[in-house]
């Protein structure tokens, strides 16, 4: 925890009384609780003051998706009320927090600046950028893993460059990665394609969305590693629901419970 | 299910022919991406495309004025055609006044668009694709399934088979090297004792009056050079101001599209050759509506290079004819529902929001956000599909308070003991390829309460 601590930017925030909010999107909570506890430890062994507001259900992006953006607003307002009074709210799923940090000012009729959307972070970009974690001691993961790069979390957050765009190389997972312990990284062939999920896509399209789905385990395996690990659950649970039912010889495992190995 | 859904399901049907057309157009989106890192300054000329368009755009009524008062001095003679309808009795009346009978075409999407092709044919007159994948696609007849790569989908072997029918090539013989030489000596016929050439425009410059075709083949230029009557189509957002523009869009094009350079031959057409008349036909159909529609208004910008097309991880799996509009992919998606929002709505769940269109677009279109739009509206026009619709307001009542979740959530651990078939049946879209995934016996929200995060 020291370490952690001597490893912060010197700066005048004082990291112990921000007062963070542990945003858990519902299929998180219901589906991949770990996930939700693996946060909660990492932010609490930074030093950090979180807490997990109860009555949290979910923020809208599904319906959204699907076509149903109106459909989100009550839900929307939902998340504005409890999250109210926090410093900054992450959360670990890359598309939820990408999803209330554009949609909101629009579906709210408020600034970004006025409203959730300005201070939500999904975990990775918060860890890197705002608490900029240049260590973690107890991390140690001694397995292969295949980064997977999440539309959302790449194309629309940032937490990579896009492999279409002419800007310079970077990945905040492979360097939250990196700090763990052990841990072989790699990525596939086709570094960001699409795994095939995309919300209601997946039902609407199954077809395609499957096959999009075994296409890219496929190239996850074809790098010779054990586990896929990113940055959003959503894709690894529709990729694991095909690794299931085609008993693949690959796992998925979300990043901060690779970060949080050892707390 | 939608109409993109029931069509993807049939070309995914054959697991050879989806995997070798996701390779064959992913390995063009590669080379585009070898091209466009080879120009250090490539995102700002992006930008430069984007806003030259959007100025060009808001001053399209001047320019295109411009464009006409240049070209005419120039000595070509300029129409104008409100909708499909106009350009095509417009095209049909200027061949019938000169007695010509037979048209060489180069590729042109507007003819697709306006089924210009029929409606000459039907009239007496022979059109001849010259493009080498639309020769393909016409003796197939059958549409082209891309708008760059009109027979990307079909096998050199169909190819072989239809020449071997059509121009009378060697039994068995797919060589593509073989068969491009046997399409070229047919065509050459057809170059040089055709009545009129017709081409498409991929620029039209205001400031000199000249337009500009590119193409691979040296096809369009085959035609123009002989036929003593060239008509060229364009619809009217293909004008740009000056050279200085035209140069930001000829570094951007092919390296979009192909991933080449250049195109092989970029002709201009500024003045006739010696007894030869050049005709430009300027068409709306529905582009000014297009330019009111302040919310779409920026799919006007497109270049028609194909890179959204190439990119789109759906349409590489699903290919050109799952799609009902004749353009597919994000491109195809949005110029469809512009076009007939009833009619085409069936291609808007075709898109798993990767966002990787807006990414490779040289005149950053935000084709994935205007498809995320057009689904917000689905609902309003009727078209939104009734499964899905059920699905949202079920998740929307079982989130509508933490209260009814924790019931939600406690009522789903029933999955856990159900039997299979109750599970897995074809009312369960998801489990039709993937398995469910588990509920925890304990919600994260549980474990909090009961002090069991720590």
């Amino acid at each position: 925890m020291e370490s952690f601590r001597a490893s912060l930017p010197e700066t005048d925030i004082s990291y112990s009384i921000m007062k963070i909010g542990l945003f858990v999107p519902c299929y998180v909570n219901a589906c991949f609780p770990q996930v939700g506890v693996a946060s909660y430890r990492l932010l609490k062994e930074l030093g950090l003051d979180v807490d997990y507001p109860l009555g949290q259900t979910c923020c809208g992006q599904p319906m959204a998706n699907g076509g149903f953006e109106k459909d989100a607003l009550h839900l929307a307002e939902h998340m504005e009320k409890i999250f109210e009074g926090y410093d900054y709210v992450v959360g670990p799923s890359a598309s939820c927090v990408v999803f209330v940090k554009e949609k909101y000012p629009r579906l709210l009729h408020k600034e970004a600046h006025a409203c959730l959307s300005g201070r939500i972070y999904e975990i990775c970009e918060f860890l890197h950028d705002v608490v900029k974690v240049k260590e973690l001691p107890k991390a140690h993961f001694p397995h292969k893993v295949s980064i997977h790069n999440s539309c959302h979390g790449e194309r629309l957050l940032g937490l990579s460059s896009p492999s279409e765009l002419v800007v310079p190389r970077q990945s905040k997972l492979r360097d939250l990665l990196s700090l763990v312990d052990a841990v072989e990284i790699a990525e596939p062939k086709r570094v960001d394609e699409c795994c095939g999920f995309g919300g209601l896509f997946s039902v609407e399209e199954t077809a395609t969305s499957a096959c999009m789905g075994r296409d890219k385990i496929a190239d996850h395996i074809s790098t010779g590693t054990e586990y896929i690990t990113g940055a959003d659950s959503s894709c690894l649970m529709h990729m694991q629901g095909l690794i299931d039912r085609e008993k693949l010889p690959i796992k998925t495992r979300h990043i901060v419970e690779i970060l949080a190995t050892g707390l | 299910m939608s109409s993109h859904s029931k069509g993807a399901e049939k070309f995914l049907a054959d697991k050879e022919r989806t995997k070798w057309h996701d390779q064959a157009l992913f390995f063009v989106r590669e080379k585009r991406d070898r091209m466009a890192h080879g120009v250090p300054e490539w995102e700002a000329l992006r930008q430069l495309a984007s806003d030259t368009k959007l100025h060009t755009m808001t001053h399209l009524a001047d320019y295109l004025e411009e464009f006409e008062r240049n070209a005419t001095a120039n000595g070509l003679h300029v129409h104008w055609a409100k909708d499909a309808d106009e350009m095509n009795s417009l095209v049909l009346s200027l061949l019938q006044e000169r007695g010509a009978k037979t048209l060489v075409k180069s590729k042109s999407m507007l003819a697709e668009e306006c089924g210009m092709n029929p409606y000459l044919m039907e009239r007496g007159i022979d059109v001849i694709e010259t493009d080498l994948g639309e020769r393909i696609m016409q003796f197939l007849q059958k549409p082209p399934s891309h708008i760059v790569l009109p027979a990307i989908h079909v096998k050199r072997e169909e190819v072989g088979k239809v020449f071997e029918e059509k121009l009378g090539s060697e039994h068995g013989n797919s060589d593509p090297t073989y068969l491009t030489h046997e399409a070229r000596k047919a065509l050459r016929q057809n170059f040089l004792h055709a009545d009129a050439s017709m081409t498409g425009v991929n620029f039209a410059v205001a400031k000199s009056g000249a337009f500009v075709v590119c193409t691979n083949e040296g096809n369009a230029d085959m035609g123009t050079s002989f036929a003593p009557l060239h008509i060229a189509i364009m619809g009217l957002e293909k004008v740009i101001p000056d050279y200085e523009a035209l140069a930001i869009y000829l570094r951007l094009l092919a390296r979009s599209a192909t991933g080449q350079p250049s195109t092989t031959y970029t002709s201009h057409y500024r003045r006739p050759i010696n007894g030869q008349e050049i005709h430009v036909i300027i068409v709306d159909n529905g582009r000014s509506e297009i330019l009111r529609n302040e919310a779409h208004r920026n799919m006007l910008k497109c270049l028609r290079c194909g890179a959204c097309i190439n990119t789109c991880p759906v349409y590489r799996r699903t290919g050109g004819y799952s799609y009902s509009y004749f353009i597919p992919g994000p491109i195809g998606v949005n110029l469809g529902m512009l076009r007939d929002v009833k009619r085409y709505s069936g291609n808007v769940s075709a898109c798993s929001l990767c966002y990787s269109c807006q990414n490779v677009c040289p005149a950053k279109i935000d084709l994935a956000d205007q498809i995320y739009d057009w689904r917000q509206r689905l609902d309003e026009h009727q078209v939104a599909d009734r499964k899905k619709k059920v699905m949202v307001k079920a998740m929307k009542l079982a989130m509508k308070s933490p209260w009814i979740f924790r019931r939600a959530l406690s009522a789903a651990q029933l999955i856990r003991v159900m039997p299979r078939w109750m599970i897995y049946n074809r009312l369960n879209a998801w489990g039709i390829d993937r398995e469910l995934p588990t509920f925890a016996p304990k919600s994260f929200e549980q474990m909090w309460r009961s002090g069991e995060v720590k």
